[in-house]
């Protein structure tokens, strides 16, 4: 049971960056805008959360500085693929190029520390109810918002005015813009909120995950939070089973490393990212229904006639 | 204060020539804010940056071998992204290149013959060629991003060297280190002129393979058919061409350049396979194929520059004692410089000064 617990635990800490990575950009790919920056924004997220709990003695502040990293690092994407209407995808590749490249930089002078890791908060009663207890209502601020952002982005996205107007943006700009809702401003927002959320998801794994900082420490988890949205075809719950799996494929290849079995490690670290391709193969051989979930505008420029 | 944008009858020539320049001097402003930042004077850590590699002819040698790589993968590159196929996995193709090419001369050392190298080269090619094969394969079977893709290939690629280095091409007298058994002689790419340092033949190979393809995309029906599906697919069809065919087409070819790339950094410079064997050099030829605006010719040019940062960063870590990361940061701000330059290509940038917007405007 200890065992278990122990074990699932784990594949929450695994599965909380890519959720939140996910989320956020779900709700940018809704909006009709593809930032590939992801991973950037996750790696500065990371090293300015590390370095401000590092500095102020307290994780808190670090999270929310890595936040409003991410999404002060998400506004220059989005100045140049909105306000400027350059290429979106290579926008997001060079996103990604500087993103690795500062974070490096600052975190130059952090490596080997030891870190401050953010505790997990029980929540009254409701922590001590056996399986779930531990695993649900005693975990850090992160997972808590992570699991919040789902509920929040279902809700804000299928349940409010301004959600389906984003997705009303997403599916087709053009029309979205004669009805005078503005494209541009929305956009910026969701751009924004992706920003944030890969913030909060770098700030788990150099505050939570690994409380350390090593350089290029998201490990490809930006992309493969993008592989999961496509996954998921664009809709918040099965994100947070497509986040899961991968977390449990996560665990299960580290599991199976300190096991041995004979199976030269490097082979079960590339599970994660082969599991990545297969999963794109399967959801997307079927072109109607990727056809029919994908933002009808999604990486397109849009410049506003007047 | 807003920034307006308005489409141009057709594009600007002046800008064509101008962005990319446009977009180097205002990163040499930003690096120039950046050393003034850290405390460096900007002028001394811009000299050691950009001009102290180009003084002495060793390390404009230096130069050519970090643009070869670059050079070969992003001309392969260009081509994939005129024909609006995003191969983001070159680092992979790469090092599969790198791998495949070491085949003769680690499992096979004793043969020794002129025909050694040659054949290296061309396994080199195929490696890369048949590991961009994948996302190519996946996209038109399954219609799978091959953005995603092709990334993820990029570590699984590098996993699968660090075995075989690690594992069962570990040299057997090499003290246990994770490298493999040196190459022979007749597995070394020569140099053009050892007498004045260790620029290899791989530069070679890049001049070639810009003016081939810079003659294939400029005189050929081929050339034609990758702008031609690459702006409008569905011109392409009217016109006969084959989208599927497209994708195998460019991933091939830039499969082909990324494996040469890497089997000419292996045989070359490195003259054996280790750990690792790229600084990223595939995701650097992304920013030298946009800064050479996707045309060979330009890219060449790019090539040279980013090796500058490469060796600049190099420079300046042992001259002024500033981090080596400052070359990536360098290399990813020219790529949103030169990404927001092109702008002015097909749009008149205006300024707004107005105190009150309209509703139905557009934020920030």
């Amino acid at each position: 049971m200890e065992l278990i617990v122990a074990v699932l635990l784990t594949v929450t800490t695994a599965a909380t960056p890519l959720l939140l990575a996910a989320m956020g950009e779900l709700v940018v790919e809704r909006s009709g805008v593809l930032n590939l920056g992801v991973e950037g924004m996750i790696v500065v997220g990371a090293v300015v959360a590390f370095a401000m709990a590092q500095i102020s003695g307290n994780p808190y502040l670090g999270a929310l500085c890595g936040a409003l990293a991410g999404c002060a690092f998400s506004l220059l994407f989005g100045f140049l693929s909105l306000t400027l209407v350059t290429n979106q995808v290579a926008t997001g590749l060079a996103l990604t190029i500087l993103g690795l490249g500062l974070s490096g930089m600052i975190g130059e002078n952090f490596v080997g520390q030891p870190g401050v890791q953010l505790e997990p908060i029980a929540i009254p009663l409701l922590s001590s109810l056996p399986l779930v207890g531990p695993l649900v209502f005693n975990q850090d601020i992160i997972f808590y918002l992570s699991i919040l952002s789902v509920v929040g982005v279902s809700w804000f996205l299928f349940r409010t005015r301004i959600g389906l107007q984003l997705r009303a943006i997403g599916d087709s700009h053009g029309s979205a813009h004669a009805l005078g809702i503005s494209v541009i401003k929305t956009r910026y927002l969701a751009v924004m909120f992706g920003g944030v959320c890969a913030g909060l998801a770098g700030a788990q794994l150099s505050l939570v995950y690994t409380p350390q900082w090593v350089e290029n420490m998201s490990a490809g988890r930006g992309w493969i939070a993008l592989a999961l949205v496509v996954f998921a075809s664009w809709r918040p719950l099965r994100v947070l089973a497509g986040a899961y799996l991968f977390g449990a494929v996560t665990i299960g290849q580290l599991h199976a490393q300190a096991l041995g079995f004979g199976i030269p490690s490097q082979f079960l670290s590339a599970l994660p990212y082969l599991a990545t391709i297969i999963v794109l193969v399967l959801i997307s051989r079927n072109r109607r229904l990727t056809l029919m979930n994908t933002p009808a505008s999604l990486g397109q420029s849009f410049v506003p006639d007047r | 204060m807003r920034i307006e944008l308005e489409r141009r009858p057709g594009h600007s020539a002046l800008f064509s020539v101008l962005s990319p320049f446009i977009a180097l001097g205002l990163t040499v402003v930003a690096g120039a804010i950046m050393f003034t930042a850290l405390d460096k004077n900007p002028i001394d850590a811009l000299y050691s940056f950009f001009i102290e590699p180009l003084t002495e002819v060793w390390s404009l040698h230096e130069l050519a071998i970090k643009a070869a790589p670059l050079i070969l993968i992003a001309v392969g590159l260009s081509v994939c992204f005129r024909s609006n196929n995003w191969n983001i996995g070159a680092e992979g193709q790469f090092i599969i290149g790198g791998v495949t090419g070491s085949i003769l001369p680690i499992m096979v050392h004793q043969w020794d013959s002129w025909l050694v190298l040659p054949v290296m080269l061309i396994m080199g090619m195929i490696g890369g060629a048949a590991y961009a094969a994948i996302p190519a394969l996946l996209k038109t079977r399954f219609n799978t991003n091959e953005i995603l893709s092709s990334l993820m290939l990029v570590y699984v690629a590098q996993l699968f060297l660090d075995w075989i280095v690690r594992g069962p091409w570990r040299n057997p007298e090499g003290f246990n280190f994770p490298e493999s058994r040196e190459f022979d002689v007749e597995a070394i790419l020569p140099e053009l002129l050892p007498a004045s340092g260790r620029a290899d033949l791989g530069i070679i190979f890049a001049v070639v393979a810009t003016l081939l393809t810079w003659f294939m995309m400029r005189y050929m029906l081929r050339g034609f058919e990758v702008s031609v599906l690459g702006q409008s697919a569905r011109a392409g069809r009217f016109a006969g061409f084959s989208a599927n065919k497209m994708v195998f087409f460019a991933f091939l070819f830039s499969g082909a350049l990324a494996g040469l790339a890497g089997i000419s950094e292996v045989s070359g410079s490195i003259e054996q396979l280790q750990p690792v064997i790229s600084p990223g050099y595939g995701f650097t030829a992304i920013i030298v194929a946009f800064l050479g605006r996707l045309n060979p010719l330009g890219i060449f040019a790019a090539g040279l520059i980013l090796a500058l940062t490469y060796l600049g960063g190099e420079a300046a870590q042992i001259s002024i004692g500033l981090p080596d990361k400052i070359a990536r940061v360098f290399q990813g701000l020219l790529l949103f410089f030169v990404l927001a330059c092109d702008t002015l290509i097909h749009y008149r940038v205006r300024l707004k000064f107005v105190a009150h917007a309209e509703p139905a405007g557009e934020g920030a």
